[in-house]
């Protein structure tokens, strides 16, 4: 059988070695969290604390206010000493809530329930709702929309994602290593609530001890296996793993429930099982703190509102020259402005990259059109048309293009020899128009 | 971790790794395959196949330099794309240029600005000209000075002979007299296949050894610097056509072989057709564009009045190839697989 896999996509260095034998540790709690309401795709969170109020760890501070939304939980119990607005990681301003931690630990109550797998698919989708679950690989949609799909679209097919495709980043790595059995029960919730028969776990070959414990993990349950795919970024793009592991092709703007699948990231199926189990709320995940420019690159389970800075200062503080802060991975992820960014649902690392290897794109040349990024576009577009139409401001032209199919994986950035700023530039005229 | 740490932070848009493949070691390493043709246009045409070819360069390199001064915009000259352009027009002139009774030695510096200043530089620079800078520079040295562009020396693999005899190439005899002259000439069949293949024959300085630009060629290929699509498609019409309609009297008579190793078949194949800039950039496209180019060769060759027509097929078929890569488009993930999605579920 040939390896699962997709037309298109490139070879980053992946740089995994830096903190890929790092197992998970505690990072210390910090004394003060800023916790955004909006950790997610969808409406933000109305807050449900005042200021000078006591909360206890897990409780609730922000609830939803749509469909497409998840609750915010406090993750440590303390006082509320201020809500206001705060900036993410995208440089957006977000409501958020500040938590002024008592270091009791004192949780709202939890109750262990072995039994979870009896509940109804109904009891289940709750649970995971009211746990304010959303995808961990970095988009952060919500899960119980996700767990909802409408009638017409029935689902025969549930897909773990543990490709992990970007550069550098190893938390899900170490998940699968450390925790298999647990990420294997969150697929069984999953496969219960949408009463799926067939359960996949995708991992890119160069995680060949991940593929192994995942497979022991696996062993006895006849309907969930375990599929090996090609290394290549982006094979962690939904669309992308369908293809590899199902064969499957979403059709443009259409999403993966449209080809009856449901994909979840290897850390959402954790906390899944947690919540299904414990209902415990998603107040911490797993972040890889890594790149050259990190004294001790390593996995830290952080919980959610701590700063950034605190995260580095954990990891031994910076070494050599820093260039920039990168939330996420270095393909898609977010250059930070500033050290007190929170980390939130959506965090799967925090890379420092080095003045030396950072790439300076300050100036580039124009496309001579090499057809390379034609070539490696894992959705079949032409970037080099998108980059330069956009250039020229001819954003309507664009969207013969299929403007709005691009979901700004980079791969072309990362192989045009003239450093075209091409993911710039078709968010550029992405803004300018309507799909 | 100071205030003056987070001041200096750098935000950009992601992706923040980039390959380590530039615009100019693209250009570079095309002039590094173009090397073993060029060398042995220099055995073959010694010094003046040297001094034409480098008198290419340097004006090219000039001509960007100065327009570039003189529209007051940065120099672009390192990027590699004027040497190349300048090598590339070189190897496609006759050593013969070196000439100064009667004096033809402005010929190559004149085709150097009208291949960099009017193909290119006019039309926006480097990407946005439509067609290949050295075939235009050719081109307008041919129709200028018809004369002296078609005198070709003898290969004399002298280095140091500057009176070297002129002749005509095997496509001239070709078209004038015929298949069994050429062979006649050349003594028998087999010989006149080593000529051509090892470039011992009458020619443009750079067009004549098709194993040394085979050997560039490959190295381009196997670098990924250039896919197969245009060369073998091209490569592959030009040998059909030529078997079926080559021969004399009756069809499927012709000799492909000696027409894909003679004239500026290889070298346009191989490193004309494939300029990025000027050819279609979806792979399918340039299928399309190769067996166009290798159409209008043959027809030229064939039919019309000059006996090489690779120079005039590839000018053509650059006219089509931004139509070409907009009737080709590439596939859009999802798009056209849709229906089967539907039934496979």
């Amino acid at each position: 059988m040939g390896i699962a896999t997709f037309k298109g996509g490139i070879h980053p260095p992946d740089r995994k070695e830096l903190s890929a034998n790092a197992p998970i540790i505690d990072a210390k709690v910090p004394k003060v969290l800023i916790i955004p309401l909006s950790q997610h795709i969808g409406a933000p969170c109305k807050p449900v604390v005042a200021i000078g109020e006591e909360v206890k760890k897990g409780q609730v501070i922000g609830e939803p206010t749509a469909f497409v939304s998840s609750p915010v939980h406090a993750s440590v119990s303390g006082k509320v000493i201020a809500i206001g607005e705060f900036p993410n990681a995208m440089g957006r301003m977000v409501n958020s809530v500040v938590i002024e931690n008592d270091f009791k630990e004192e949780w709202t109550a939890l109750r262990d329930n072995p039994d979870y797998l009896g509940l109804s698919a109904e009891e289940l989708r709750e649970k995971v709702k009211s746990a304010g679950i959303v995808g961990m690989g970095g988009a952060a949609f919500p899960t119980s929309v996700k767990l909802s799909p409408p009638k017409e679209k029935p689902i025969d097919a549930v897909l773990i994602n543990g490709a992990e495709c970007e550069p550098y980043l190893t938390a899900d790595y170490r998940l699968m290593l450390e925790r298999p059995k647990e990420v294997i029960e969150g697929l069984k919730v999953l496969m219960k609530v949408l009463g799926v028969q067939k359960g996949y776990i995708g991992i890119e070959d160069n995680k060949p001890e991940a593929i192994t414990r995942m497979q022991e993990a696996a062993k006895g349950e006849a309907n969930i296996s375990v599929i090996t795919c090609e290394v290549k970024y982006p094979q962690g793009a939904e669309k992308m793993l369908i293809k590899a592991v199902l064969g499957r092709e979403v059709p443009p703007r259409a999403l993966p429930m449209d080809v009856g699948v449901v994909v979840q990231n290897v850390g959402t199926a954790l906390a899944i099982y947690e919540a299904a189990r414990y209902g415990k709320p998603l107040i911490e995940r797993v972040v890889t703190v890594t790149g050259e420019g990190i004294r001790q690159p390593g996995n830290l389970m952080v919980r959610l509102g701590s700063k950034v800075g605190d995260l580095i200062e954990d990891c031994g503080g910076f070494k050599n020259s820093v260039g920039k802060v990168i939330s996420g991975g270095p393909m898609m992820g977010f250059a930070l402005s500033s050290l007190d960014i929170a980390v939130t649902k959506g965090t799967s690392g925090i890379l420092v990259m080095t003045e030396e290897i950072l790439a300076h794109s300050g100036e580039f040349g124009p496309c001579m059109r090499c057809g390379r990024c034609i070539d490696i576009c894992p959705m079949g577009l032409m970037p080099s048309m998108l980059s330069v139409l956009s250039e020229k401001g001819h954003y309507e032209d664009a969207k013969e293009y299929n403007l709005f199919d691009c979901f700004e994986c980079g791969s072309c950035a990362f192989v045009c020899p003239s450093k075209r700023p091409i993911v710039q530039l078709v968010r550029l005229a992405k803004s300018m128009v309507k799909p | 971790m100071e205030a003056t740490k987070k001041e200096q932070l750098i935000v950009s848009v992601s992706p923040h790794v980039r390959s380590d493949e530039t615009t100019s070691r693209i250009m570079w390493t095309v002039s590094i395959a173009l090397m073993p043709a060029f060398l042995a246009g220099i055995w073959f045409f010694g010094l003046r196949g040297l001094f034409i070819t480098t008198l290419c360069i340097f004006s090219c390199l000039a001509s960007e330099q100065l327009y570039m001064k003189w529209v007051g915009r940065k120099s672009v000259v390192s990027d590699g794309s004027a040497a190349l352009t300048g090598l590339l027009l070189g190897m496609n002139m006759p050593a013969s240029l070196w000439s100064f009774s009667p004096f033809t030695v402005h010929i190559p510096v004149i085709a150097s600005f009208v291949a960099i200043v009017i193909t290119k530089q006019l039309f926006g620079g480097l990407g946005f000209n439509v067609f290949n800078p050295a075939l235009i520079g050719r081109a307008f040295a041919l129709i200028s000075w018809p004369k002296a562009m078609t005198i070709w020396n003898e290969p004399a693999a002298a280095f140091l002979a500057l009176d070297a005899k002129t002749t005509a190439t095997p496509l001239g005899i070709l078209k004038e007299e015929g298949a069994a002259k050429l062979i006649e000439v050349f003594g028998d069949k087999m010989n006149l296949y080593m000529h051509l293949l090892t470039g011992n024959r009458a020619g443009s300085i750079g067009e004549t050894s098709a194993i040394a630009i085979l050997i560039g060629g490959l190295f381009l290929l196997y670098k990924r610097y250039i896919t197969w699509h245009i060369p073998v498609s091209f490569l592959a019409t030009s040998a059909v056509i030529a078997w079926i309609f080559g021969g004399k009297g009756a069809l499927f008579a012709g000799d492909p072989v000696l027409h894909l190793m003679s004239g500026g078949m290889m070298l346009g194949a191989w490193f004309m057709a494939t300029d990025y800039v000027t050819a279609p950039s979806i792979r399918n496209g340039q299928i399309l564009f190769g067996i166009g180019c290798g159409f209008l060769t043959m027809i030229i060759r064939l039919k019309g009045g000059y006996p090489e027509g690779v120079m005039f097929a590839i000018l053509i078929m650059n006219c089509f190839a931004p139509l070409i890569d907009r009737g080709f488009r590439a596939k859009v993930f999802g798009g056209l697989k849709q229906e089967k999605a539907k039934e496979s579920k």
